[in-house]
């Protein structure tokens, strides 16, 4: 009965993960029948060299992988730091806004305006003020990772139930503890649905800091290859910047699966 | 213990509470029965202190400002509010903790009180894996560890089923024989108010004053389903329940 049970456990999760698994894999096979034939070219009425196929995608991969290796080094970098600066500067400011009514005021609205502003668009000018180096890069990350998690985390600082609030008080809690009892164990899931977020930012908000002015990392190499007509190439550090995203995002689920252990 | 003399209470146009007075015995429990949104739950907010009143004058143990009481009395809300990331133990030694006790002193005190509350091996169980009782149990002995003279429960077992409720106030009365405390009680059960309480006042509709006081006849008797069936407690019973229909009116 127990082994049954436990079959049925992961046939469940196979399934889960077949229908998916299975669409991709048809995806890409369709791609690569439609570009190796011509008929993908012939239809956008581009050269064939313009429109590589998955298996050509996957030998540019393995031919630069020494070079993809080297940028993907300079942009995983920009990314992770950019992205725990603004984990950290996020919280930090909405536990501001949790502790003082009038900076909550103050700034949340702008905090959630400031949302529909593309932040990725002063990347220029960063590199203006900042220089050439990692810095642009790593403000222009954190700043596109700050808000959500800001404006998620102070949502989620503010959804404690005032009963847990007074029956905390009455227990002689002081202010920081109910902050650090209560509070901010309620707005973790809160904060991590706001850092999947901006795991799905911080990759193109680096792209876009290389592109207005760097010498290395997955961007730089994108617009060249852009500019050569090396497709392959280019879908080769897609892929690559990709697969950061993905890693970023798996790697936040399981923080969160390990973490909040409640739901 | 408790003493309210002519108290008042509203929130903005709102009156909650008109010119309330009531007094309380050291070691005795009062509970406040009324219809539904009457502000049985406000009262007792401003007796433990999370509120100043608008009006009027509240004591406890001799203390009459808010941070005073709220020093000297413990809230058991309505739901039971377990922190569902603490395990029993922790959010039982929660005061403890709060006071600056380290967790395993805080545990150790804690823990001392759950073969007795008939949650021995449920220890280091999270809220979500308790049953409804167990975890109303858990709430309470929060409330109880915190040592403070006066408790204030708010319908504590209003969530609870008519049996698993009959058999807390069973428990209820027990805990409160072995650990004698001041207690402040709001209910909106007439049975479970006189068979827990030494006295009972029934509050009208809003704004709250005083309909009926009424002497339980058997508080707490080890019987509680023959003391219940008593003529005196069925005349009590009947007393209190013409007062609310009276106050609701």
């Amino acid at each position: 009965m127990k082994r049954w049970r436990l079959m049925r456990h992961i046939g469940a999760k196979v399934a889960r993960w077949l229908l998916p698994a299975l669409t991709l894999a048809a995806l890409v096979a369709i791609w690569q029948l439609a570009a190796s034939s011509g008929a993908l070219a012939d239809l956008l009425g581009l050269e064939p060299f313009l429109v590589p196929s998955p298996a050509e995608i996957g030998s540019a991969l393995w031919e630069n992988r020494s070079l993809l290796a080297e940028n993907a080094r300079v942009t995983l970098e920009e990314v992770l730091l950019g992205f725990l600066i603004g984990l950290v500067a996020g919280l930090g400011f909405a536990v501001l806004l949790r502790l003082s009514e009038t900076l909550r005021r103050a700034f949340y609205p702008l905090m959630v305006g400031s949302q529909a502003v593309p932040i990725l668009v002063f990347a220029p000018v960063l590199v203006v003020w900042f220089g050439y180096g990692i810095w642009p890069k790593l403000v222009v990350v954190a700043l596109v990772c700050f808000f959500p998690i800001a404006v998620n985390a102070a949502d989620g600082l503010r959804s404690v139930d005032p009963e847990a609030t007074k029956m905390m008080r009455s227990l002689d809690a002081s202010r920081g503890q109910i902050l650090r009892r209560v509070e901010i164990p309620t707005s973790l899931p809160f904060v991590f649905s706001g850092a999947r977020i901006a795991a799905t930012y911080a990759p193109i908000a680096a792209v876009f800091g290389e592109w207005a002015g760097a010498d290395s990392g997955l961007g730089v190499l994108i617009r060249l290859d852009s500019a050569r007509l090396e497709t392959a190439r280019l879908f080769a550090a897609a892929a690559v910047l990709a697969a950061i995203a993905l890693a970023l995002f798996a790697l936040i689920a399981l923080a969160e699966r390990r973490i909040v252990t409640w739901r | 213990m408790v003493s309210i003399r002519a108290v008042s209470h509203s929130y903005g146009e709102l009156e909650a509470i008109d010119g309330l007075d009531l007094e309380l015995p050291a070691h005795r429990v009062l509970a406040l029965v009324g219809p539904s949104g009457c502000g049985k739950s406000t009262l007792l907010e401003l007796i433990a202190g999370l509120q100043q009143p608008s009006a009027g004058a509240i004591e406890v143990d001799g203390a009459g400002a808010a941070p005073e009481r709220l020093a000297r009395c413990a809230l058991m809300p309505q739901r039971d509010m377990l922190l569902p990331w603490l395990a029993a133990i922790d959010n039982a030694a929660l005061a403890l903790r709060n006071r600056g006790a380290r967790r395993g002193a805080a545990r150790a005190e804690a823990g001392r009180l759950f073969e007795q509350f008939g949650l021995a091996g449920f220890e280091r169980a999270r809220p979500a894996e308790l049953s409804g009782g167990m975890r109303q149990r858990v709430a309470f002995l929060r409330t109880l560890v915190a040592g403070k003279p006066l408790l204030a429960l708010d319908e504590p077992f209003a969530s609870l089923d008519a049996i698993t409720r009959a058999e807390m106030q069973g428990w209820l009365a027990t805990a409160l024989a072995a650990e004698a405390r001041s207690v402040v009680l709001v209910s909106h059960d007439i049975e479970e108010a006189l068979y827990l309480a030494d006295r009972v006042v029934v509050l009208s509709s809003r704004p709250a004053r005083v309909a009926a006081a009424i002497d339980s006849p058997a508080p707490r008797a080890a019987d509680r389903d023959a003391a219940v069936t008593q003529p005196a407690f069925v005349a009590a019973r009947e007393r209190a329940m013409a007062a609310l229909h009276g106050g609701s009116r």
